[in-house]
Parts: structure tokens; C-alpha cells; sequence
């Protein structure tokens, strides 16, 4: 469980683009989670709930963008959704498969908002 | 007034300064032409019992350096420290993982060109070590067998980066009744890319395998 230490880097980026803006504030975060990432989404959220007070992101909501794994399969070489990991190709039945997809963790965007001048 | 909204896409990896601090350890090891092995597991696999083995067996053939990572105490480090090789503690000070700067700060203290082989001993864990790269050529992970034979299907994210699954404890095999088949199976399917060696560091058995591993990989290194 390091999902405070992501969340941690989250805000780090996220701060970084809203200070060029004095006076704004972010109102809504995306992020984007592969199956096979290693994190926990509702960790995630809590993690974001605790941390963000008294920050300029105070008012913000989360996003998480879920990445399905895609794996490949090297014997029928075929591409596979898997409904759990490991799994075999859904094709042939091998179990000799490369993840495609589905390890990504990234800030996908952030919106932010200020009072007009 | 009315407030203006806008969208800023960022898409940038989280983790991407530690993968940035990884790719200057890779750089720094490789320049010294030394193999980085980085060792994982449960608390209690055999890591450390691993490691002094390890040490005391290859002392004469090859130069190790150990990093070895804990949350607390340097019990560890104690336990590898009169075997001839240099060996810094990593305390963590309660993170449940190393990460590339803390590696980056340890290895200030070896002199690379005095070495050939730097094993990192991971904190005891196979959550949160799986998403921290620390700039080694190997992700070598221990399971043993007293640990139940659907340990790789429990922790897939770990076992699927694995270069190396070491069983351990084999000597104990029969004892707990471990069903050493379906083991190899589920290990098998979670990492099909892995090298699958079966040893114990108490009775000695099969670690020449492991030996010739290393020998094998530091030759080609």
C-alpha cells in the first residue's frame, strides 16, 4: 500500500500547473489506472479525501480512468481482454502471454477554474 | 463574476521521477559493468538465509556488495556483515519499499569498481516493491514452499516483472505438504518469461543452479 505516496506525487504535479495561474483552483482531477498497476482505486480516494485539505485543491473531485489489461498471446498471437491475471488466451488456452496494456499511472488531466477578471 | 474553467491534460506517469532516478542508477551500474540484482519477497521467504549463503559460497569467485532494505533495525546487515563482502543497511524508517533515491543515496557508500554483483535486498513485501524500478538488471523473487501454492496467483503484478522465481525452503517441502506441482504451474503461468530454480539455503540443495546463474549472467554481462 504506497497509494498515500502516489497521491502525494498527484498533487505535487497537479500544484505545479495550477501555480502558474495565482487565484485558480482545481476542481477536478483524472487519473488513469491499468488492472495490472498495483493500486487499489478506493485507496486511492481515500488517500486523496485525507490529503487535500487546506490545498488548492480543497474543492476537487477524483477521477479514476480504468485501463483494461490487454495481453498478447504468443502462441495463437492473438490480443485478449483477461477477465482476471493471469489467464489463459481466451483463443487457444496458452498460458504464454505479454501484457499489452493495463500497467499505466498517470495524471491524465486536471481542471481548474478561477474568477473571471 | 462569472468563474472560467479549463482542462490542462497532462498525461505525465506518476512514478516518473522515481523511473528518472532508476535510469541514472541503471546508467552509474553499467558504467561499472556491475550486475544489479534486486531480491523480493514476503517477510520470511529466505532472503537474508539466501544471502549469507550466497555470500560465503561465491566469496572466493566473485566481489558482492549487499543493500539491504527494512523498515527498522539493522539486524540484517549484522547478520551478512562478517562474510567478506560490503554490506549497507537501508532502514526506511517504516516505507514499506525502496525506491531508486534511497538506492541512489546507498550507493554512495561502495566503491563499484571494487565489485562485480550488487544484490539489493528489498523490504519484505510483494505489494508496493512491484512498482518501484531501482535500476537493476534482475528482479529475482522468492516464494517458499510453506507458503501455499497460490501465492503467484495472489500477487501477479510482482511475479509478472520476475526475471528469476527462486522456491525456497525445498527441504521443507514434504514436511508442510506442499503441493510443489501446482506451485510450479502457478508460478509457470504468472511469469512464463521467468527462470525457475528450487533450492534450499539450509541443506545446500540446489543452489548450485542459482550459482550458475549468476556466473552465466555475469559472463554475459
Amino acid at each position: 500500500m504506497h497509494e498515500a505516496s502516489i497521491m502525494q506525487q498527484v498533487f505535487d504535479l497537479a500544484f505545479e500547473h495550477q501555480s502558474r495561474h495565482p487565484g485558480s483552483c482545481i476542481v477536478r482531477l483524472r487519473l488513469r489506472a491499468g488492472d495490472l498497476a498495483g493500486v487499489i482505486p478506493e485507496a486511492l480516494c481515500f488517500a486523496f479525501e485525507a490529503m487535500k485539505p487546506n490545498t488548492p485543491a480543497e474543492r476537487a473531485e477524483l477521477e479514476i480512468e480504468r485501463v483494461p489489461a490487454l495481453l498478447h498471446c504468443r502462441a495463437c498471437d492473438r490480443d485478449f481482454e483477461p477477465f482476471e491475471f493471469p489467464s489463459a488466451c481466451h483463443s487457444c488456452g496458452a498460458w504464454q502471454t505479454e501484457v499489452q496494456r493495463g500497467t499505466e499511472l498517470e495524471l491524465a488531466r486536471i481542471e481548474m477554474e478561477s474568477a473571471e477578471m | 463574476m462569472e468563474p472560467r474553467r479549463w482542462i490542462v491534460e497532462v498525461n505525465q506517469a506518476l512514478l516518473g521521477k522515481n523511473a528518472e532516478l532508476a535510469m541514472r542508477n541503471r546508467e552509474r551500474f553499467h558504467q561499472h559493468g556491475l550486475l544489479v540484482a534486486n531480491i523480493l519477497s514476503v517477510p520470511g521467504s529466505g532472503k537474508t538465509a539466501l544471502l549469507e549463503r550466497t555470500l560465503s559460497d561465491l566469496r572466493d569467485e566473485m566481489r558482492i556488495g549487499v543493500q539491504v532494505g527494512d523498515l527498522q533495525t539493522d539486524n540484517d546487515a549484522r547478520r551478512l556483515s562478517d562474510r567478506g563482502a560490503p554490506v549497507v543497511q537501508i532502514v526506511t524508517g517504516g516505507c514499506c519499499h525502496l525506491d531508486a533515491s534511497m538506492i541512489a543515496q546507498a550507493n554512495e557508500k561502495f566503491d563499484f569498481d571494487q565489485l562485480d554483483l550488487l544484490i539489493i535486498e528489498n523490504v519484505g513485501n510483494l505489494v508496493c516493491t512491484a512498482s518501484y524500478d531501482l535500476g537493476e538488471d534482475l528482479r529475482v523473487v522468492l516464494v517458499s514452499v510453506t507458503e501455499g501454492e497460490d501465492k503467484p496467483l495472489k500477487y501477479p503484478v510482482i511475479f509478472r516483472k520476475a526475471d528469476v522465481v527462486l522456491l525456497t525452503k525445498i527441504d521443507l517441502a514434504e514436511a508442510v505438504g506442499a503441493d510443489l506441482a501446482a506451485l510450479r504451474e502457478n508460478i509457470r503461468r504468472t511469469a512464463p518469461s521467468a527462470t525457475i530454480a528450487e533450492l534450499s539455503a539450509r541443506s545446500g540443495q540446489g543452489l548450485d543452479a542459482w550459482y550458475d546463474f549468476l556466473r552465466t549472467r555475469l559472463q554475459t554481462k
